[in-house]
This record gives structure tokens, C-alpha cells and sequence, in this order.
């Protein structure tokens, strides 16, 4: 039954890496009531970036930082410049995001070719960890621990810190927390460029195992979706479970039901949507 | 838009959604200049046929309108990807327009075919039946499994492995197919053990990251694969995961002719790129274009004899060696087995076997070969 | 004077084939009217009952495959019309059970996931759909004996049709059944309390807007001769809402408009720039910022605006 173990384990990784991708959505999503379809892109751009410092001799993990925060710079801009223009206006959101992921798409093309890029594993955590007598990469297994850790401090960010108490309120009831003196406005940039860095942070994480190419975004973006759906929006623990959960049904799905591996992702998604709106953990709507 | 280009930037070019090149036509004409219509994609030669980003058949019917109604070429080359010239070929039939494609799709040279229609590449399973014989013969392996994207061109590349290898006498035991968009292969990875070796028939950037995944994996298993999984323009972009993965391809980087040093020189001094598959079939479509311009005297206003012509090329100094067309339009020429080793920093292939004048029916029968079905996902079937 | 703009709009777009230049750019015109169709359709919801759709290509891509499978069977146009539009009315009415049980982006999710169910099924169910290579069909039908064939007489046709949707588009919005679909809109509690049943209403525009997406699926068939599952992906969703936004929601030739920017930015634009991709999101992106009300609406004012201020110039002078 070893095949069960490493899907099981693999589960746990890929629920690491897509928890990076998709706690910053959700946040977006959640505070802001931003379906930000830029994020994808975020993913993308980070990963490119990163490629780029690493070719001029930069290391792996401060590549990983400096990417996300290139892309936590450029997605304040646009949160600034244009999103907050639109606040309240979905389709206008809808049709603005796509179009920077339409520009964004064609600048790394212009920038980094249509070839993939490959990103070399950190020496320190190339090959195998032997797990109960079987092989991981250790790589892969480092994820998880890194999607944990951030777990705890966006945990520790959202519920022990002022700026957290903020977000929450502001995730719970914005005209309330206007009125109590929150400024709202700034708290927006600050999570939009923190859910930018993630996303950014995550492109680089996820390279050594996905590579960077053209269409990257476009396979990421669904998966952050679906994630927040299950999960629920603006919730960390939501966005969690909902990483695992989306790890799990991708693994095993694709490994038990290859007939539909199409839809292994869409048709939960739905379910939940039409059983439960707001998602597992998210609350319903006011 | 009739850009006047020259010939070895139009033969690279894969840059432009769609492009009109200027052939100069041979010495001997007096006639008007040669237009060829180009239809790629934009997302350079290793979106292996714009599966990922570019293909959309709709988008390309449009183009080849505009080509064909608007641009009034000569004869189109491309497109790359098999749906999009499944979209266009009726089209181009009806309006008696050569395409010279690099698409694989096998039903174009044989159940299905275009009277107006030649390919100098291969179709998928073209490369995969000397793959197969070579696995079996001389690797002298029993069972495999085989892997690779779940589209047209996956499907009938490892259908062509399989009735070769079988009948070899080996057994393929397991037929994985990941959806073309699958960041993550380690479902299927999981299910790989208990075989002699991994056939994978991956194109645009998924063998990169199957490759790299299989490795850290900690599969040790021989890998085979296709013409986009060894593709010498893929090849900068592996690391030590691709060394020793043995692959079949139409074209081989390694080849010492005349024309394959002109042809590499040439791309490399323009682009500084190593090219590959594609680039050498459009290179290569320009040379048959040319030779069958040199019999008709330039003139191409004969659809029926320029297509003709086209089809009795046979040429003999070229980057992938000598080769004609069949019947079908469809090359008859030299496969090569080759291994990718390591020198000094870089990756090279090396070629280990020749297989020449493989046709598309291989040694099969031509007639049995088409009464049988289409190569596809479930055909032939696996045995229990 | 409207009736005599109308007559002139009407003579123009009637003589495309003779003054547009070529069969390239007629057939350029014919994918204009479809496209337009299915904006329209997509209206429908995204504009007049605020539920913004992004899986009308699922229902537009229905049409086709089934149109293709029942013409492929031996129907005649009729049969395949018919069939298609049933197909995809059934089709539209399980999307707006599942749909509707949510709105704005709950809404939005769910038709994501629909689209993408459809675009997996396109995809992976070989048998029905041909995978990844598509159904061809024999050339176009030749209802009444017409010939459909030409690019020209493709496009008259296709022009019957999208006059057809344009005038049941105005009457939609004039009627009583078009106000309450605002209403749904604007105040879904207060037509509630006043006894209307929201979700039927809304579940009849659904209906409204994928009988249009259908039939905009057909005409890209016969249009085409081809339908594969890029037709039914995300990206034509996009595009489709794309045309709708950019022309101008909740407007009747906002979808029109959008649909003419979309398809000639696409087809004609792109192959002069290189970088059309950027474009076409630079584009959206300027219109969402400067026009947020889109094409139509945007232009209207900036016309109200230019009169206005050419208005005191023109007294000064007299």
C-alpha cells in the first residue's frame, strides 16, 4: 500500500503549497470582495523574477523574499491606482484583473521567451527523506513546513495583532469598522499587497517542482478558486482546510478516478457551492 | 503585411501569430514572387504546437482566411498544433491551398487526407514505432508503462508504441494519461513500478517538468520518449534529471550533413538559440518548397501540378537527411534513436541508432494499416 | 428621424458584403453579428438581472456539439436547430437551478465551475465529443434552399438572425417581464414583498439568455464547420463577458459594440501588433478606468458633453 502513503504524503505538500497561493485570495476576497483573477499572475511573476535574481547569483531563499516583495510592490500599485476605484463594482473587478492578466502574461513572455524556465532545488533539500521506511523528496516535505509556519504567524497576524484585529473587522462588517475609526482604505492596500507577496512567495516555492512557463497562471489561478469556494472566503482556517482538502481530492482523485480527472476539482467545488454558499468555513452573507 | 523577409529569419521564425514571407523565387523564374502564409503560435518554438497558450482552431481558421482571401498566398506553412489543422483542413481543401504542416495528427495522411496537403515531419506514431522496436529489440525490454499528455497527439504516439512493441513480443501493462494541464504529476508517479521502463510522450514544457518531478520522485527507471521530450531546443532548460533518457526524433541536433551545419550555424548566429524540431521542419518546408519551385519554374497558379511537385520532392542533403513523400504527401525518410548525455556543462543527444526510410505504416501493410482504427486512447486496447 | 437613422443603419449593414472589401473582412463581419448574439444573451443577465456569468461559452459550446452531433446523424436544418436549441434550453435550466442558488460572486463561481464541467466533459468524453481534435461537419445547411455558403450569403443570414435577437431584445426590454427583471436587480427584497417570485424570474431570464448564447453556438457552428473544446473553455466565457462590459452593460447595443471592439481587435488588430495581448488587456483595463460604464454608454456622455460645450460657442457666433 505504498501508493497510498505517498499520495497521502504528497496530498499534505501540494495542500502546503496551494495554502501559500490561496491565503492571500482569500484574504483579497474576504476583506475586499476582490475575486482578484491577477493572482495566478502574482504566482507567475514572482516565479519569473526570481529566475531572473537567481541568474545573477542571488540564492534561492532570498529570491524567494525579494521576488514576492517585487510582487508586493507591483500589486500595491495596482490596488492604489485602479482597484480602488472600483470598490463594490464586481464586474468591473472582474474585467479589470483580467485584462492586467492578459498584460502580465505578455510581459513575461516578452521578458523570459516562451521557454520553461527551470528552478533548481536549494542544494540543502535536494534528494530523498526517508519516511517510515519509504522515500520523500525532501523538498516537497519542507513545503509543508513552510506553508505551517506561515500558517501560525498569519494566525498570530490575524488574532494576536492590531492590524489583525483590524482585517477582521473588516472582514466581518466594513461600514462598521469605518465607524469606528479604522481606515479602511490603507488596511486594503496593506492586504492586497500582502496577499500579492504570498502569491509571489509561492511562485517561487512551487518552482523547483513546477518550473516557470508561459500558462502558469492560468493553471494556478483555478486552484486558488477552488480552495477559497471549499474553504470559505477571509478565513485563514478556511483557506487551510480547504489547501488540504483540494491536495487530497487532487491526488487520490486523479490517482482512483482517472475517468474523471477533469472534474475532480469542479464538481466539489459546485457541490459546495450549491449545498453551502458560503463555503465550509466561511459565514453566510448578510 | 506582406513582409518581405529573408529566407533563414522567415525559416526560424516562429515569433508572429501568423506571417506573410516573400520567397524570392529560383533564378530561372520570371514570374511573381512566392507568398507563403505562416501560421505558428507566438510563444516561440517550445509551446510545441500552442497546446498550452496560442491554439485556438476558431482563431485559426480566421487566419488562414485572411491568408488565404485577403493575402492570396501561395501556399500556407503550419499550423503546428493537431486541432487547429483539423479545423482548417476542409477549408483548404476546398480552396485547393498547399499547407505544408508540421502537425502530427495521423488521420490527415491516411483516413481522413487533404489532396493538398504534404508533411516533411512525421505523424505521432512515426517516431514511437522505431522507439518501440528499438526498446524491444535492442533494450530488449518486456513490459512498460507508458505516460504522456491526454490529447490527440499523446494518445496515437504511445497507440503507435504499443501495437509496434506487442507485436515485438513486449507488453505494455499500464497507459497513464494526465490532463494536458497537470501541475503536479505524483498521482501518476505513484502508480509507476514493476516495469523495465517509462515511455513518455510529453510535448511543449510538460516534459521539463515531468522530467524533473520523476526525478525527485526517486524513480530510477529508464525513460523513453518522443520527439518534444528530447527536443534539442528543450534541452538548455534540463538539468542532470534528462541524462541517459533515450528519445526518438525526425531531426537530431548530431546529424552531420552539410545542411543540418548550415542550418545550426545559421540559427544559432540569429538567435543564439540551439534549435530544434520546429525550427528544422520549417527549415526543412522551405527546402521542399523550393525544390518543387525549381520544377515548376516558379510558378505555382497550377495548384494540381505545384502540389505535384511538391509531393515528388525528394531530397537527400537536408537537416533530418535524405527523404521523400508517400502517396499521402506524407515523408518517408530516417529516424533517430539517440541518448541524452552530459558534455561538459552542457546537454547533448547523442545518437545511438539510424532507422531510415521509415514510412507512416512502418512494416505493416498499408492496406491492413488503414483498415484498423485510428491510433487512439483506447485502440489499441491493453491486454488483461 | 430615428425611424429614418434606423432605415440608414439597416441599408448599411445590409450592403457589408458590398463595401467592406473583400470576403476576408464579410467573414470578419459574420463572427462581429454571432459574437454580438451571444453578448446579447449574456446581457441579459450580467446587464438587466445583475448575475454576472462566466460560463455562457459552456451553454454557447452545447449548441454547437450538439447541433454538430445531430447534423452529423443526417438531420436537416431544421432538425438541428430545433434539437440544438432544446439541448441547450435543458442545458440552461439545470446551469440556472445550480446557478441561482447563488448571487453576485457566489453566482459568478458557480457558473465558473459549470463552464468548467462542460469543458472537461468536451474534453475527456471522446466518444460524444471527439476530444481535443473536435467534430468537423460538412459544410453549412441551405435552409429554404439558400445557399450558405458564400461568406456573403453566410452573412446575410447570420444578419436575419442577429436583427431577430436585437428587435426580441427590445421588446424583452420594454416589457413588463424585462422591468422586473430590473427589479430582481435593483430591489430583490421589495419585489418580493410586493409578490413577485424572484427566483422564477430570474430563472426565465437564465432561460432568455442561454436560448440566445444557443443560438449564437449554432451560427459560429455553420460559421466554422468546426467546434472543438477551446470553444467552450474559461477564456470564451471572459470574452464574451469581456464584449458585454466593454460595450456597456444593461444597454442594447452596448453588447453590440463590444462584440464589434473584441472580434476586430482580435482577428484584424492582431495581426499588426505583436503584442496585441497586451493590448487587448491595456484596453480593457482603460476602458474599465475611463469609460466604467463601457463603450456605449461612455461615448453617449462624451457626445452629450462635446454638444454642451459647442452649444454657448455656436450662441457667441450667432
Amino acid at each position: 500500500m505504498n501508493l497510498w502513503l505517498v499520495l497521502a504524503v504528497n496530498s499534505v505538500t501540494l495542500g502546503g503549497l496551494l495554502f501559500l497561493l490561496s491565503a492571500g485570495f482569500s484574504l483579497i476576497f474576504g476583506l475586499m470582495k476582490i475575486p482578484n483573477l491577477t493572482h495566478g499572475s502574482f504566482f507567475m511573476l514572482g516565479a519569473y523574477l526570481a529566475t531572473s535574481l537567481i541568474a545573477h547569483g542571488v540564492d534561492f531563499w532570498t529570491a524567494a523574499v525579494v521576488g514576492g516583495l517585487l510582487v508586493a510592490v507591483f500589486g500595491g500599485i495596482v490596488e492604489r491606482l485602479i482597484l480602488r476605484r472600483l470598490a463594490g463594482a464586481e464586474l468591473a473587478q472582474v474585467l479589470v484583473t483580467l485584462g492586467l492578466s492578459f498584460m502580465i502574461a505578455d510581459v513575461c513572455l516578452m521578458v523570459w521567451t516562451g521557454d520553461p524556465i527551470r528552478i533548481a532545488t536549494p542544494s540543502a533539500l535536494r534528494g530523498a527523506t526517508s519516511v517510515a521506511g519509504l522515500g520523500f523528496p525532501t523538498y516537497r516535505l519542507a513545503i509543508s513546513l513552510i506553508a505551517v509556519v506561515f500558517a501560525v504567524a498569519l494566525w498570530a497576524l490575524l488574532d494576536r495583532t492590531r492590524l489583525g484585529a483590524m482585517i477582521r473587522a473588516g472582514v466581518d462588517d466594513p461600514a462598521m469598522a469605518r465607524v469606528v475609526g479604522i481606515r479602511v482604505s490603507r488596511l486594503f492596500t496593506v492586504v492586497f499587497c500582502l496577499g500579492a507577496w504570498l502569491a509571489g512567495f509561492a511562485g517561487v516555492i512551487g518552482g523547483p517542482i513546477l518550473s516557470v512557463y508561459p500558462g502558469l497562471d492560468g493553471e494556478m489561478l483555478p486552484l486558488a478558486l477552488v480552495v477559497v469556494i471549499l474553504g470559505g472566503s477571509g478565513s485563514l482556517l478556511g483557506s487551510l482546510v480547504g489547501s488540504f482538502v483540494v491536495g487530497f481530492l487532487y491526488n487520490f482523485g486523479q490517482a482512483m478516478f482517472p475517468e474523471l480527472a477533469y472534474v475532480v476539482l469542479f464538481l466539489p467545488m459546485l457541490i459546495v457551492l450549491v449545498v453551502r454558499p458560503q463555503g465550509l468555513f466561511g459565514r453566510p452573507a448578510a | 503585411m506582406a513582409t518581405r523577409i529573408g529566407r533563414r529569419e522567415f525559416l526560424a521564425g516562429t515569433a508572429g501569430a501568423m506571417a506573410v514571407a516573400t520567397l524570392p523565387a529560383p533564378a530561372i523564374s520570371q514570374s511573381k514572387p512566392v507568398h507563403i502564409g505562416l501560421l505558428t503560435v507566438k510563444t516561440g518554438p517550445l509551446a510545441a504546437g500552442g497546446i498550452h497558450t496560442g491554439g485556438n482552431p476558431a482563431g485559426t481558421k480566421t487566419k488562414t482566411q485572411e491568408l488565404v482571401e485577403r493575402d492570396h498566398v501561395d501556399m500556407i506553412f503550419g499550423p503546428l498544433a493537431a486541432f487547429e489543422l483539423l479545423a482548417i483542413t476542409d477549408y483548404a481543401a476546398q480552396a485547393k491551398m498547399p499547407i505544408l504542416s508540421l502537425a502530427a495528427a495521423e488521420d490527415m495522411t491516411q483516413r481522413r487526407p487533404n489532396p493538398y496537403f504534404v508533411r516533411a515531419s512525421a505523424t505521432s506514431s512515426q517516431n514511437m514505432h522505431p522507439l518501440a522496436d528499438y526498446a524491444a529489440k535492442e533494450l530488449k525490454f518486456k513490459r512498460v508503462i507508458t505516460i504522456a499528455d491526454d490529447f490527440a497527439f499523446g494518445h496515437e504516439q504511445m497507440a503507435g508504441f504499443q501495437r509496434v512493441f506487442e507485436d515485438a513480443g513486449g507488453r505494455v501493462v499500464k497507459k497513464l494519461w494526465p490532463p494536458l494541464v497537470t501541475p503536479d504529476y505524483t498521482p501518476y508517479l505513484a502508480q509507476i513500478s514493476g516495469v523495465d521502463a517509462v515511455v513518455q510522450g510529453f510535448a511543449g514544457s510538460n516534459p521539463l517538468k515531468f522530467m524533473k518531478q520523476y526525478q525527485d520522485q526517486g524513480l530510477k527507471l529508464p525513460v523513453l520518449g518522443g520527439g518534444p521530450a528530447g527536443d534539442e531546443a528543450l534541452l538548455k532548460s534540463y538539468g542532470d534529471e534528462a541524462v541517459g533518457m533515450i528519445s526518438v526524433s525526425a531531426y537530431t541536433g548530431d546529424l552531420d550533413t552539410p545542411s543540418n551545419k548550415r542550418f545550426i550555424d545559421g540559427i544559432v548566429r540569429d538567435y543564439g538559440n540551439i534549435p530544434g524540431l520546429y525550427a528544422a521542419g520549417l527549415y526543412i518546408n522551405g527546402m521542399v518548397a523550393e525544390a518543387a519551385l525549381e520544377k515548376t519554374g516558379g510558378k505555382t497558379d497550377d495548384r494540381e501540378a505545384f502540389i505535384r511537385a511538391l509531393r515528388a520532392v525528394a531530397l537527400v542533403d537536408t537537416p533530418r537527411g535524405p527523404f521523400s513523400f508517400d502517396h499521402f504527401g506524407n515523408v518517408v525518410g530516417t529516424f533517430y534513436i539517440r541518448r541524452c548525455e552530459r558534455k561538459g556543462d552542457k546537454l547533448v543527444n547523442t545518437t545511438i541508432k539510424t532507422y531510415p526510410k521509415v514510412s507512416q505504416f512502418w512494416t505493416y501493410d498499408e492496406k491492413w494499416f488503414l483498415a484498423q482504427p485510428v491510433y487512439s486512447r483506447d485502440y489499441p486496447p491493453l491486454k488483461s | 428621424m430615428s425611424r429614418l437613422a434606423l432605415g440608414v443603419a439597416l441599408a448599411i449593414l445590409a450592403a457589408v458584403p458590398y463595401w467592406v472589401g473583400g470576403t476576408y473582412y464579410v467573414n470578419i463581419a459574420s463572427q462581429v453579428l454571432f459574437y454580438a448574439i451571444l453578448a446579447l444573451g449574456v446581457n441579459v443577465l450580467a446587464g438587466y438581472a445583475g448575475l454576472v456569468s462566466l460560463g455562457h461559452a459552456g451553454l454557447f459550446g452545447i449548441a454547437a456539439y450538439a447541433g454538430a452531433r445531430i447534423m452529423n446523424e443526417g438531420y436537416g436544418p431544421v432538425g438541428v436547430t430545433v434539437g440544438a436549441l432544446a439541448v441547450t434550453l435543458l442545458a440552461s435550466a439545470i446551469f440556472a437551478v445550480l446557478a441561482l442558488r447563488g448571487t453576485g460572486l457566489g453566482f459568478v463561481m458557480i457558473t465558473v465551475a459549470l463552464g468548467q464541467i462542460v469543458w472537461g466533459v468536451a474534453y475527456r468524453w471522446i466518444s460524444i465529443t471527439n476530444g481535443d481534435n473536435g467534430i468537423a461537419i460538412r459544410g453549412r445547411p441551405s435552409p429554404l434552399g439558400l445557399s450558405l455558403t458564400s461568406p456573403a450569403g453566410f452573412y446575410w443570414a447570420t444578419l436575419v438572425v442577429f436583427l431577430l435577437a436585437v428587435a426580441t431584445m427590445a421588446v424583452f426590454v420594454a416589457s413588463p417581464f424585462g422591468a422586473s427583471v430590473r427589479g430582481t436587480r435593483d430591489q430583490p427584497r421589495r419585489m418580493n414583498a410586493l409578490g413577485y417570485h424572484v427566483w422564477m424570474i430570474r430563472f426565465l431570464a437564465f432561460l432568455f439568455s442561454g436560448f440566445w448564447s444557443g443560438v449564437a453556438g449554432l451560427l459560429y457552428l455553420y460559421y466554422n464547420q468546426f467546434v472543438s473544446p477551446q470553444a467552450v473553455a474559461l477564456t470564451a466565457s471572459a470574452e464574451a463577458l469581456l464584449m458585454v462590459i466593454a460595450g456597456g452593460t444593461a444597454t442594447l447595443l452596448g453588447p453590440i459594440a463590444g462584440a464589434a471592439l473584441v472580434v476586430i481587435m482580435k482577428n484584424v488588430v492582431s495581426a499588426y501588433i505583436e503584442r496585441w495581448n497586451f493590448v487587448l488587456g491595456a484596453i480593457f483595463v482603460a476602458i474599465v478606468v475611463f469609460m466604467p460604464d463601457g463603450l456605449v454608454p461612455g461615448a453617449r456622455r462624451l457626445w452629450r458633453w462635446a454638444r454642451a460645450s459647442a452649444r454657448p460657442a455656436l450662441r457667441s457666433v450667432g
